[in-house]
This record gives C-alpha cells, sequence and structure tokens, in this order.
C-alpha cells in the first residue's frame, strides 16, 4: 500500500474532539491512520504540513448554482471550483434552477456536469412542489432516487398549510428530509431589508422579524404533528432561535442553519444602499446577530453559504430593483474565520458548524478518524491575501471581501484522498 | 466593481471642501450648508419679483429633468427654476417611455450622458435611486434629487424650511408637527433632517401606528397618535398628502375616519400656537387630510411655499453647478 503522509500538521476534528499537531496517513482515499506510521507499505508522497490546520472539508447546507438556466450567472464548474477553493467538499445546491430541480433529469444534469468538473462534491436538494409553486407536490421519492439528498422550496414559501403538512407526511412515508425556510411572504413581499431604524432612515420597506417567526412556528407545529426529518435554513432572527430551543426542549428533532453572511454583516452595512447587502434573508440587528453567533458557539446552528452568484448588471440598480444575494464561496473559510480572528467563536466551535454538524443533518461521516474517507482541508491560518475580483473562481463578482484583506489560506482541498485544489 | 466605496452618503454629495456639488438628502449636511441654501434662495426671491426675472448663473448649460415617477407640478418648478437661470433644460418622461421598454437604469444613464448634460434632476420611485445615479453618472454632471421612493425629497424640504423661516422668524426653537402618512413620506424624512439640524425644538409625527416608520424616534422626532396632543403648542403644522392606496393596503379603514381623526380642522388647530402656520406640500386632498376652511384660511400659507419652491430650486441648482465646475475654474485660473 503507498500512502500519502502529511506531517506535523494542527488536526483540528470536532466529531473526535482532537486538537493536536500530529501526522495521517491515507491511501486509497481513507485514513489508514493518525498519529503513528502504518505497519505495512511505503510513503509515496509527504506533505510538510507545518503551521497548517487539517480540518473536515466544510459541507454547506445550502447554495444557489446559477446553472442550468442562468449561464450568465455562472456555471456548475466555476461555482464548485470557487467552493472548493473556499473550502467545501460537499455543497448542497438549492433547487431554485431554470427549470426547477423538480424533475430527475434535472437532479441527474446537477450531478452529472458537478462530477465532470471534478471539484466540489454537489449534493442536489430536489423541489418539494411542482415548479417551487409551493401547490403540487414535485415526485420527491423520484428525485430521491435520482440522488436528491433531500427536499426544499428554497425561499419561496408554502402558502398552503394544508399542501404544507401533506408534504410533509408524504416526504415522512418515506423518510424523505425536508430543508424548509420560514418566510411567511404576505409578511416579507415587497421588502427589501431588515425592518428597523435603518429601513425606516434609508426609506427602503423592511421585513419584520414576524416574516420569519411566525412561519416558523407553523412550521415546529407541523413537523411536530407529521413526525417528518427536517431542517430549518437560513434562520436570521434571534427570536427563530429560542423557539428552536424550545422545540428541541420539548423533544422535536429538528436543525437549523444560519447563513455567514448572518454571522458576519448587519442592517448597518446598507446605509449608502450599497445593493451588495441585499440578500434574503436580509441581514438583521446587531442584536439578531449576536444571538445567531451565540446560538453557533452552542452547536445548535450550522452555518451554511447561501451562495448567489449574479452578474455585474444584476446587482447596478438602486437597492430595492437589484436582485438579492451575495456571492459567498471563493475565500468562504477565511470570510468565516473572521469571527475567530474577532474573538467571537473558537476554532473549534466555527469548524464544528461548518462540517460535523451539517454533516450530522445529511448523515455524511466527515471526520479526520481512522476509516473514514479523506475529506480534508489543509489551511494556513496566519497567511494574509487581498481578495481582487480576478482571484475569484466565481462568475458571481458580488462578493463582499472584494479589496479588502483576509488573514488565512486554504492551501489544498481533498476528496476521498484525491486533491482537487 | 461592487465594493464599499459608497457606504458614507454625504461623501457622494459633498466636494473635498465641504460644498455641494449633489444635492440628495438633507441628511448629514451641516447647519452652515443647509443656511447658505436659505439665504441664496432668498436672494433668489428679489429677482423673482422683477419684471426680468432670469439670471445668467447658468447660461450655456443643460439641465435634464429625468422623471421616472410623473408629477407635473414638481417638475415644472424645475424646469422654471432652470430657465430662470438661463439654463437650457430637458424634459424626459420616461415614466412612460424607455423602461417601461426594459431598458435598465445604466443604460438610460449612458444615453444621457452621451448628450453632454450637465446637470440631470432625478425623480424615481425607489429609494436611494439618486445616489445609485450620482455614484455612477460620469464626473461633472450634478444631480438633484426631485424625490426618490420613500427616502427623500430635500428641495422640497427646504421650501417648507424656506417657508418657517420666513413667517416665523426662523426655525431655532419652533415645535413643528408633521401629521399623516409619514410611512411613505420622503417629504417627512427630509422635514425631519432639516428641522434637526436648523435647531427646531421638537420635531413631531403624527399619524396611526400603521402610518408612522418603526423607530423613527432615532431619526430625531417624537411620535404622537393623539392629533390634540400632538399639536398642543405647535408654532408649525405640516399636513402630509394621503394616497389612496393606504386603504386598500390594510393601512387605514376608510378616508372617513382618517379625518375624523388625524384631519386638520379649525377645532384641532385651535391646540396649537394662536400665530402657528399651517402648510402642506400639495396637491391637497380637502376633505380628507385638511378642511378647507383651514387650507384657505389665515393660518395656511401653502401658496407661499409654491413660490418659494422655485427660488430654492434655483438655489440649489446654482450651488451644486458651482460645487461640480471647481476643477475647471482652477485650471482657467492656471
Amino acid at each position: 500500500m503507498r500512502y500519502l503522509h502529511i506531517a506535523n500538521a494542527r488536526v483540528i476534528d470536532p466529531a473526535s474532539e482532537m486538537d493536536s499537531v500530529t501526522d495521517v496517513y491515507i491511501a486509497n482515499g481513507k485514513i489508514k491512520a493518525i498519529g503513528h506510521r502504518p505497519d505495512a507499505g511505503e510513503i509515496e508522497e509527504t506533505i510538510n504540513a507545518d503551521g497548517q490546520w487539517l480540518i473536515p472539508g466544510l459541507i454547506d447546507l445550502g447554495g444557489h448554482l446559477p446553472e442550468p438556466g442562468y449561464s450568465q450567472k455562472g456555471s456548475i464548474d466555476s461555482e464548485t471550483l470557487a467552493a472548493a477553493r473556499g473550502g467545501f467538499t460537499h455543497i448542497c445546491s438549492l433547487p431554485d434552477t431554470k427549470p426547477v430541480a423538480d424533475t430527475s433529469a434535472v437532479i441527474k444534469l446537477i450531478l452529472e456536469k458537478a462530477a465532470r468538473a471534478g471539484h466540489t462534491r454537489v449534493l442536489p436538494l430536489g423541489a418539494m412542489t411542482q415548479g417551487l409553486e409551493g401547490e403540487q407536490l414535485a415526485s420527491m421519492y423520484t428525485l430521491a432516487e435520482a440522488g436528491a439528498v433531500a427536499m426544499s422550496n428554497a425561499r419561496q414559501p408554502i402558502r398552503d398549510s394544508y399542501v404544507l403538512r401533506r408534504l410533509m407526511e408524504y416526504a415522512a412515508t418515506y423518510d424523505i428530509p425536508l430543508f424548509l425556510c420560514a418566510n411567511d411572504l404576505s409578511l416579507s413581499d415587497g421588502g427589501c431589508m431588515h425592518e428597523g431604524t435603518v429601513a425606516t432612515r434609508m426609506g427602503l420597506a423592511g421585513i419584520p422579524e414576524t416574516a420569519e417567526t411566525i412561519a416558523l412556528a407553523q412550521l415546529l407545529l407541523l413537523i411536530e404533528q407529521t413526525g417528518v426529518r427536517a431542517h430549518i435554513s437560513q434562520i436570521s432572527t434571534r427570536r427563530a432561535i429560542s423557539m428552536l430551543r424550545q422545540a428541541r426542549e420539548g423533544g422535536l428533532r429538528v436543525t437549523a442553519d444560519t447563513p455567514l453572511a448572518n454571522l458576519i454583516y448587519t442592517d448597518a452595512s446598507v446605509t449608502g444602499y450599497n445593493s451588495l447587502y441585499n440578500v434574503q434573508p436580509p441581514l438583521r440587528s446587531e442584536r439578531d446577530r449576536e444571538a445567531l453567533v451565540a446560538a453557533v458557539a452552542a452547536g445548535e446552528l450550522a452555518i451554511s453559504s447561501n451562495h448567489r452568484p449574479h452578474e455585474i448588471a444584476a446587482k447596478k440598480a438602486p437597492f430595492s430593483d437589484a436582485e438579492s444575494g451575495m456571492s459567498q464561496y471563493d475565500f468562504f473559510l477565511p470570510h468565516a474565520m473572521a469571527l475567530v480572528n474577532r474573538g467571537e467563536l473558537t476554532e473549534n466551535q466555527l469548524i464544528r458548524a461548518l462540517t460535523l454538524i451539517p454533516a450530522k443533518v445529511l448523515d455524511l461521516n466527515q471526520g479526520i478518524t481512522e476509516g473514514n474517507d479523506f475529506n480534508a482541508v489543509l489551511y494556513q491560518p496566519a497567511q494574509e491575501e487581498t481578495v481582487a475580483a480576478n482571484l475569484l473562481a466565481s462568475r458571481g463578482h458580488n462578493h463582499p471581501l472584494i479589496g479588502k484583506t483576509v488573514i488565512g489560506k486554504v492551501n489544498a482541498v481533498f476528496i476521498e484522498g484525491v486533491q482537487v485544489c | 466593481m461592487i465594493n464599499d466605496s459608497y457606504s458614507d452618503p454625504n461623501k457622494v454629495q459633498l466636494t473635498e471642501d465641504g460644498r455641494l456639488k449633489h444635492f440628495l438628502t438633507t441628511e448629514g449636511l451641516s447647519r452652515e450648508l443647509l443656511t447658505e441654501i436659505l439665504d441664496t434662495a432668498d436672494s433668489f426671491i428679489s429677482t423673482q419679483e422683477r419684471a426680468v426675472k432670469t439670471v445668467p448663473l447658468l447660461r450655456g448649460k443643460t439641465v435634464v429633468n429625468l422623471f421616472f415617477e410623473n408629477s407635473t407640478r414638481t417638475r415644472s418648478t424645475f424646469e422654471l427654476a432652470a430657465k430662470r437661470l438661463s439654463a437650457d433644460i430637458l424634459n424626459l418622461d420616461i415614466a412612460r417611455s424607455a423602461t417601461s421598454k426594459g431598458e435598465t437604469l445604466m443604460d438610460t444613464l449612458w444615453n444621457l450622458e452621451a448628450m453632454y448634460s450637465d446637470m440631470f434632476v432625478v425623480r424615481h420611485a425607489d429609494s436611494g435611486a439618486a445616489h445609485f445615479i450620482a455614484e455612477h453618472v460620469t464626473p461633472n454632471v450634478a444631480i438633484i434629487n426631485a424625490g426618490d421612493g420613500r427616502h427623500a425629497h430635500p428641495t422640497q424640504a427646504m421650501l417648507d424650511m424656506l417657508t418657517i423661516r420666513r413667517h416665523k422668524d426662523g426655525i431655532e426653537g419652533k415645535i413643528v408637527a408633521i401629521v399623516g402618512d409619514i410611512l411613505h413620506s420622503r417629504v417627512a424624512r427630509s422635514q425631519i433632517h432639516a428641522l434637526r439640524t436648523l435647531g427646531a425644538a421638537e420635531v413631531r409625527v403624527i399619524g396611526p401606528g400603521t402610518l408612522l416608520p418603526r423607530d423613527i424616534e432615532a431619526l430625531g422626532a417624537v411620535p404622537f397618535y393623539d392629533m390634540k396632543k400632538g399639536l398642543a403648542d405647535c408654532d408649525v403644522v405640516i399636513m402630509l398628502r394621503l394616497q389612496k392606496e393606504r386603504m386598500q393596503n390594510a393601512l387605514l379603514p376608510s378616508e372617513g375616519e382618517f379625518f375624523k381623526l388625524y384631519g386638520l380642522t379649525e377645532e384641532k388647530l385651535a391646540y396649537a400656537k394662536p400665530d402657528a402656520i399651517v402648510m402642506h406640500p400639495g396637491p391637497i386632498n380637502r376633505g380628507v387630510e385638511i378642511e378647507s376652511a383651514v387650507a384657505d384660511g389665515s393660518h395656511s400659507v401653502i401658496l407661499n411655499q409654491v413660490s418659494y419652491g422655485i427660488a430654492v430650486r434655483m438655489a440649489v441648482m446654482a450651488m451644486a453647478m458651482s460645487g461640480q465646475q471647481t476643477p475647471i475654474i482652477t485650471e482657467e485660473n492656471a
């Protein structure tokens, strides 16, 4: 057996609660030994990882791939390369493509294109309802068979409680997990930012917290009634965290994530009408942001990308007319590490929210443990880099770090032992 | 590329030495600058009373009225102001042309720039549209905000300040109430900022909870739901126009109930100071926000507002154009 030998890396693995400088030996895509040289076989290659971290590959519970349908915004090739460079080994793609991912053909197309590109693994989310219209159920069983790991309706709401109940019951029958966004459209419609002081000052129509919390209450009650496996995507408010906590204390098995942008930015960023910060869910108050960070620290939330690349014209418009979303995949890990550098999270808390918690949601084994697939990132935590548009792999240049300096660099990403970048 | 270059709106509208080069919002402008606008407008009022009303300040300049929303009144006063400054003026009614054919705002701008205009007077339904245009237009084109969404209508606010200053002997120490649909009002936001900066003792906003924006206190206004309490001891009462669509959006039950609670009648006006003035940006909905006896009564200065509007717009246009021209003047001197 011939081994890849990673020497002297600081291995941070929340799953095994490991944090120590050691050696890792990989063969046939799997981790064969940690801390000691395997008895048989020879070393094919040694990577000296002095000063670097070896952490599990990041898993994204929700990003938008612009293919099929939005070639002006990027491709599966460009966006999965950006994801790999950001430290992701796996990303869940939201179903709001064109056509919508409500047929097995679209799911297969996404999987094939992602495999051909050979960067980050794509785990497609299928549509819960046909055309994401929230009315008729999509063929969820068929989509799951084709490779969809869970079903989602992106941010399109299911307006009718009856439809929501029935689709949960149907999914529960086949143990198909649902990724649900809490968004009461009758309260959020027309709004383009968090409803609060900044919106009042800017004269922009606001999206109240209740657009999220009222919808979340409805989701939690129906999840309880139907027993469906459910994950809540893209939580943005302090109140939603306490509702989720209460539901879990009552015995409900429900997980949740928050987009990275909501952990780093607040509605104050909208001052000056910079359309870059027009995102869904909206950037909320500092109080909400602090509560989200605290929930991540407590291990209650995964961090998702909510990556949404746009062409320049889509953002070059007055704030409320600009398309919402941020390009996030490039530099994702250093971007997220800002939370550690600011002292808001520990390394372990951040990495857990990016790897272990999403892995549990998806039933994946993603840990630096003997016998596991080698899905991992080599990260140089001290290196500074100034982000420029020409350094982005994503076709979406609506990236909040352009022109800024980040600390930390993804040096290598491995998927099943193969270095993808 | 998109970045944080426009995080501070006042970096956009002022030159490096603090003079006006665009006029986008009253927020953040200094008391000195607001006073300079009022003083300049005052000097133009005297020219308006002469037989020959034009002054040559903008001779040879091209001003484009870029109205993405219809407004005959505001557009006409800008047109008249430009003509009295001797500028050439072009009226573009975009509401009915370009953007409805799918042309983006950027496309429209590029086309207009190709005509070598010197100033755009912009009205747009989106908050921040004037900022956006000022950010993306070529240098040396001045942008005057003639109303953007719910955000700002700074020339209207300044003509209101001029009205108060001329009729109440200054703004300092005055209690001002703004009544009606504050939520959707760009005029109210611009007035609040200007009044606070110019030293008003108290700015009150009066209306039902559905029409007062959240956290309005953060702008320095005191909310009142009761009209009589809100009007007590006021020096100035500013009534806002109520749009009919508010009834359809479940913000109000009926015009009748609104008038009962917030319509300005002689009886309610009696709670204000005896010499209080009544203002309205127009056009008036008689019997909805104000009764005719008050609109046409001795407290009303509504028609004066209209004539001051031209002087204020002349002042702002002249000042912004001069802020834009600094580099050229320096070159000529060199």
